[in-house]
């Protein structure tokens, strides 16, 4: 289990993920062998699962991003199984999640502008199997996208 | 915006996995000199292609066993100043991304809650409580994937 320390060292953690370990165990108030030693044992039990390097796909030119609600046809069996399948294999295809709700997976593309995203969406999204219906959400702007938990 | 060469792009995947490695490490990995790699994640930070870093935690190991897609039509557009809405959404901390969409709904939020009846709560207490909410839909997150993207 978590205890005080864990979490003040996780909020600092979070808060600034680029920190350097002796700066991240003054602000989290330890000793720099006993946050090393956290940061071990948090890694051990994978509650840290990592500290990945955020890209951002606008400075590389991809400027649309549309969130795709897609409800599949459950008649099929594998039909989950073989749609995941095959949206794993778009490049484009930044996120997959599947839900219990009034959809059941929702895809996040990016593409460079909208004549590239019709592309993908005519080439690639309407080609996927199992397909019932399928909606898209154009993204205008993140307001909040830290991610944080509030632990 | 900048062209990635394959050496760019390799730096980028393995930094996008674990970005506490150094220019060293990348650049054993990727069989180039300490000073190669250094200056090309340099460059990748200069460009604005890295703009920071992101902790990745397991919402379920820390106790946080559901995960929920709000989707948050205003009631009264034009009445209830964005601003406001987002300024107060954002404020809460079971809600970890707000993004402004076009579409069926004009919100799109992730909240993270312990179980379902503190889901409730947050829902009840803190967003149904938001200036100018009106209809608000539910989907519960069963499982997730990020994918690296076109880096190639």
């Amino acid at each position: 289990m978590l205890d005080d320390s864990d979490r003040r060292l996780l909020r600092q953690y979070q808060h600034s993920p680029d920190l350097g370990p002796a700066e991240l165990a003054e602000r989290a108030g330890l000793a720099p062998a006993t946050c090393a030693r956290r940061l071990e044992r948090l890694r051990a039990a994978g509650i840290i699962r990592g500290n990945r390097a955020v890209i951002d796909w606008r400075a590389l030119g991809y400027e649309v991003e549309v969130s795709l609600r897609i409800t599949l046809d459950k008649t099929q069996a594998r039909a989950f199984d073989e749609f995941l399948g095959c949206a794993r294999e778009i490049p484009e295809v930044m996120e997959i999640q599947t839900f219990l709700g009034r959809v059941d997976l929702r895809l996040s593309v990016i593409a460079r502008d909208m004549a590239h995203y019709q592309q993908i969406y005519r080439s690639a999204i309407l080609t996927l199997p199992h397909i019932a219906d399928i909606e898209a959400l154009m993204h205008v702007a993140r307001i909040k996208s830290d991610q944080g938990l509030p632990v | 915006m900048i062209d990635l060469d394959t050496t760019d792009r390799l730096i980028l995947r393995l930094l996008s996995e674990d970005a506490t490695q150094s220019a060293s490490a990348i650049g054993r990995r990727l069989g180039l000199s300490q000073p190669a790699a250094w200056r090309r994640i340099r460059k990748l930070h200069d460009a604005g292609v890295i703009k920071g870093q992101r902790l990745d935690l397991d919402p379920e190991k820390l106790g946080f066993g559901v995960t929920v897609f709000l989707g948050v039509k205003l009631a009264t557009k034009g009445r209830v100043s964005l601003e406001d809405f987002e300024r107060a959404v954002s404020a809460i901390p079971e809600v970890q991304t707000v993004e402004h969409i076009l579409g069926l709904y004009d919100y799109r939020l992730r909240v993270v809650a312990r179980d379902i009846p503190d889901f409730e709560r947050v829902l009840r207490r803190r967003i149904m409580t938001l200036p100018g909410v009106g209809d608000v839909e539910a989907n519960v997150l069963l499982s997730e994937e990020r994918r690296p993207g076109p880096i190639g």
